[in-house]
């Protein structure tokens, strides 16, 4: 030690940068314990030298030079390791990659565990989360504080969309070092991407069935775009939450869908009466057929069976009378003397 | 140890003679981080770039890490290497057809020639206030020589590809690579624009609601239709098996329910006068016709 006398005093240069107040301290309880000796280090004499001069301290024992040299390395080198300890080992969380930067220039990316590095001034670490989902919404229009976010359809019309992206940080020097602000820029391109996107399809489209594929070119053409920029950035999806008409035309809107209900109604009434009409028709004719099967069988018998019975209720109700002369026309006719036929079945 | 003697002699001398060593030592260290490129300006004058933007090189690769100046004779101009924002603020523009139309659109940019940069603006920081309003007029241009609807058409990246290409021409005099331009909104504004927008969409709706209802009572009529038809084919398939004895049943049926002797009540009431000759009175005259 006592041969580094340049070098110790070079390195005592260092201490003034960072842990000033501490060392002083030291190095005046060291200096009036142990005056009149050789020291160390040039700075000991320094040191030591101004005291005589300001006539501070007398001459001390010899007993304690050991123990309080002894005691000053001890703590220089307790405070190297505490330095490299809080400095140079880094724990990385399994989520997460450190970024190690050697005086500014990116040398590589730690893993997971627990990392060794150079000590702080030499190497810093950024920890980046790369598994961390992020959501982005969007749900505002431009100027952000109308509550609707309108967006022009193909078909020249105009939806109220809210979307989120998820994205999450894929290269995590990319991430730190290629964008101004990344965050902006994802949002930014997502809206580029979903207008784009909103702009090929109708209203209809929008607003319903094409909802999913729409979300996925989205994401895939956001993330072409990022990847130009290498942004170090993948989406993981974009989701739309919201894809419905504005509310100035909501009303129009609600009326189509009423329309529809009336129209299916319309139809379900449709079809009740179809279903009345055919299970009379099929009543009817069952119950034909039935009578007819048993009057093919006794054509005669049944024939005058069904007039006697069916005269028989008739003229029970009603008042009767006989009339004697020839010439009055008989209300009521057998069927066998009707010439026309009846008008067909409806 | 005839320095150690030396230092023993004149220590304030040799502190001072190392503290102005460190002093220079670290003014002529510097520390260039990734994210910034630095010209070096000697006597007022670049004298050279350090950490300078190359698309070849990959991070670790780069000119970043520590590197030297001459202290006192070089000064250091700081210049952001990163893709930089470029948000234009709103813009009306006029298509052909007369639309008016709010774009919003935003560039990302690089600054790949510090000297220049330097040479016109003086700072990064200055970049972005040139290049706004060359941004606005580029687009102004674009739109202003196509109809509407072009915006709401793949012809949308043709668009944005020339005025990324006007931007470009502009921005390669500040020493700037345009990265992209990309339209984010293109809004009828607010107002009459939108207002007769939205009353188009009612309108539309309102006509879809009246073709709706229509159909619906159409569909309805054809079913219905199509019942009664289906039932005079059942009917007709069974009676016309027999039409007379057919006419004779439905003659039998008839008269009961005329006279109200199906249990319903029929208006007024019937006075029937009868014949002798009547069929139905033929055996009540003792058979006198003989059948």
């Amino acid at each position: 030690m006592h041969d580094e006398v340049p070098g110790t005093v070079l390195s005592e240069g260092g201490p003034w940068g960072g842990s000033g107040g501490n060392d002083g301290e030291d190095k005046k309880k060291w200096g009036a314990a142990r005056p009149g000796n050789a020291g160390p280090s040039a700075l000991d004499a320094l040191i030591r030298r101004g005291r005589a001069r300001f006539g501070g301290g007398g001459d001390g024992g010899e007993p304690g030079e050991h123990h309080f040299g002894g005691l000053w390395r001890w703590a220089l080198l307790a405070l190297i390791l505490l330095w490299i300890a809080t400095t140079a080992t880094h724990t990385i969380g399994l989520q997460e990659r450190g970024v190690v930067t050697r005086f500014g220039k990116y040398v590589g990316t730690l893993g997971p565990g627990l990392n060794w590095t150079l000590p702080a001034p030499i190497d810093l670490v950024t920890k980046v989360d790369v598994d961390n989902i992020h959501v982005t919404d969007i749900d505002t229009g431009a100027d952000g504080a109308s509550g609707e976010n309108l967006v022009l359809t193909g078909d020249e019309n105009i939806i109220d969309l809210a979307y989120s992206v998820r994205w999450s940080k894929r290269d995590p020097d990319l991430f730190l070092f290629e964008l101004q602000d990344p965050e902006q820029t994802i949002k930014e391109v997502a809206e580029s991407a979903m207008r784009e996107a909103i702009a090929r399809v109708t209203l209809d489209q929008a607003i319903g069935a094409q909802r999913s594929q729409i979300q996925q070119e989205v994401a895939q053409r956001a993330q072409e775009i990022l990847d130009s920029y290498h942004a170090g950035v993948v989406i993981q999806g974009v989701t739309i939450k919201q894809a419905g008409p504005p509310s100035e035309v909501m009303e129009a809107f609600k009326e189509v869908s009423a329309a529809q209900q009336d129209a299916q109604s319309y139809i379900n009434n449709a079809r009740a009466y179809a279903t009345q009409v055919t299970a009379a028709a099929e009543g009817e004719t069952a119950k034909f057929d039935a009578v007819y099967a048993q009057y093919k069988l006794a054509p005669e018998v049944t024939r005058r069976r069904m007039y006697y019975e069916t005269m028989e209720r008739v003229l029970a109700k009603t008042d009767k009378t006989i009339v004697e002369p020839r010439n009055v026309v008989p209300y009521i006719v057998p069927p066998a003397k009707v010439a026309q036929p009846q008008e067909p079945a409806k | 140890m005839s320095l150690l003697d030396a230092v023993r002699r004149n220590p304030l001398l040799w502190l001072g003679a190392a503290l102005v060593i460190v002093a220079l030592a670290l003014s002529s260290l510097v520390i260039v981080p990734e994210t910034k490129q630095a010209v070096v300006i000697r006597f007022g004058q670049p004298n050279r770039i350090l950490n300078v933007y190359d698309p070849r090189e990959g991070f670790g690769n780069t000119g970043a890490g520590l590197a030297i100046k001459i202290p006192f004779f070089e000064q250091l101009v700081w210049v952001d290497k990163r893709v930089l924002d470029l948000d234009m603020p709103q813009q009306g523009v006029l298509s052909t057809d007369q639309y008016r139309l709010e774009v919003d659109a935003f560039a990302r940019y690089r600054i790949v020639n510090p000297v220049r940069m330097y040479a016109t603006v003086g700072s990064d920081s200055r970049v972005g206030d040139a290049l706004k309003p060359i941004l606005g007029s580029a687009l102004r241009n674009e739109l202003g020589k196509r109809p509407f609807a072009i915006m709401l058409s793949p012809e949308r990246d043709v668009v944005m590809t020339n005025i990324k290409v006007g931007l470009e021409r502009v921005a390669s005099q500040y020493g700037v690579e345009i990265v992209d331009v990309r339209i984010k909104r293109a809004d009828l504004p607010d107002g009459s624009p939108l207002e007769s927008a939205f009353n188009r969409m009612k309108s539309a709706r309102q006509q879809q609601a009246l073709s709706i209802r229509a159909e619906g009572q159409r569909q309805a009529q054809v079913i219905k239709g199509n019942a009664v038809a289906a039932a005079a084919k059942t009917y007709a398939d069974s009676f016309g098996k027999d039409p007379a004895f057919y006419d004779f049943y439905r003659a039998m049926q008839s008269y009961q329910i005329t006279f109200g002797t199906d249990d319903t009540a029929p208006h007024g009431s019937s006075t029937i006068l009868l014949s002798p000759d009547n069929d139905y009175l033929r055996q009540f005259m003792g058979r006198k016709q003989g059948q």
